[in-house]
């Protein structure tokens, strides 16, 4: 595979559903800092699991004006319903046609498995990317690394 | 690999010697399933290792997953306050299954501690803060999930069986 897009790297613009009649594309949020969150799929069967954790942690991220976006190959009716059940306040982004497609723009597809790494990505208010992060397989990797690559952005 | 950037102080709760070669941290959540099953795992360790272990508790409630869980760790705090926490500690795990406000209030009655001034504390949420303050250290941390250990300031990645921890602790302690 491929290495993941790194700092410095204009983040590759994408237009993707958010709900069945809703689609988000990466350049509305300019102006404002934004975390990319890929993860593998929905439903993972952990409490505290990734998503139920920003989720959590979603305040702190609002303190930098950031806006987060889950992003999965799952598709909208997958999310809706996962984000009605964990009670999550932020989008989920479906990678689901064609499948993936903007987990390989950013390096983070997995070739064989049919889905994404657990990756992350500080793009700041320029559209660049800041920082990024390759969790190991099967570690989720928190907010602590979120929260510092916002800190380091420029004022 | 995730370091405990919070250092473990007096604000703490914790049990054992300050000297002890390892110090076990745990964040957690009283409404956390997989806590509940790590609970009878810490106090075997605590068994196993006497005075070579201390243990500290953080609390790290999923409040969007686990609608009782602040209610519980604010109740733990309040406890505290009566030097009362670890028993609160223990009697919330023992009963998980039933968590509810009244359970919280019978836990207390059971602790010979005011339930009233309990329900005043959850209410004005008087220990909301120091609840917050653990969670935010925890989130600094890396703590990914529930329960999150640290060994020695190190987040323990594997899983938290009783021999695969007290692996981690015995390598801890050399």
């Amino acid at each position: 595979m491929s290495k993941i897009l790194p700092a410095g790297t204009p983040a590759p613009d994408f237009t993707l559903h958010v709900t069945p009649d809703q689609t988000l594309s990466l350049k509305e949020l300019r102006g404002r800092p934004v975390i990319l969150a890929f993860y593998p799929a929905d439903w993972s069967p952990v409490c505290g699991d990734q998503m139920a954790l920003y989720n959590e942690v979603l305040s702190e991220f609002h303190r930098f004006n950031a806006e987060l976006l889950g992003i999965s190959v799952d598709g909208v009716w997958c999310h809706a319903a996962f984000a009605r059940d964990r009670n999550l306040h932020f989008p989920l982004l479906a990678d689901f046609e064609p499948k993936g497609a903007v987990a390989k723009f950013y390096q983070v597809f997995r070739d064989g498995d049919g889905f994404s790494e657990r990756a992350l990505f500080v793009i700041d208010k320029n559209g660049t990317i800041a920082w990024s992060y390759v969790s190991p397989v099967g570690v989720n990797p928190g907010a602590d690394g979120i929260l510092e690559a916002l800190e380091n952005l420029p004022k | 690999m995730a370091k405990l950037k919070v250092p473990v102080g007096p604000a703490d709760h914790a049990q054992g010697p300050a000297d002890a070669p390892v110090t076990l941290v745990e964040y957690g959540d009283y409404e956390c399933p997989h806590c509940g099953y790590a609970h009878p795992i810490v106090k075997a360790l605590q068994k196993k290792f006497g005075n070579q272990l201390r243990f500290v508790f953080r609390n790290f409630p999923l409040r969007e997953i686990h609608p009782n869980a602040e209610a519980a760790a604010e109740t733990a705090e309040f406890a505290a306050t009566h030097d009362k926490f670890w028993e609160m500690h223990d009697l919330i795990y023992e009963n998980q299954q039933d968590l509810s406000d009244e359970l919280l209030s019978d836990l207390a009655k059971r602790l010979k501690l005011d339930a009233r001034e309990l329900a005043r504390a959850l209410e004005t949420g008087e220990f909301a803060e120091r609840v917050q303050k653990d969670f935010s250290g925890g989130v600094r941390s890396g703590v990914n999930g529930t329960p999150t250990f640290f060994i020695n300031g190190q987040r323990h990645d594997a899983d938290f069986e009783l021999d695969t921890l007290g692996r981690a602790i015995s390598e801890a302690a050399v």
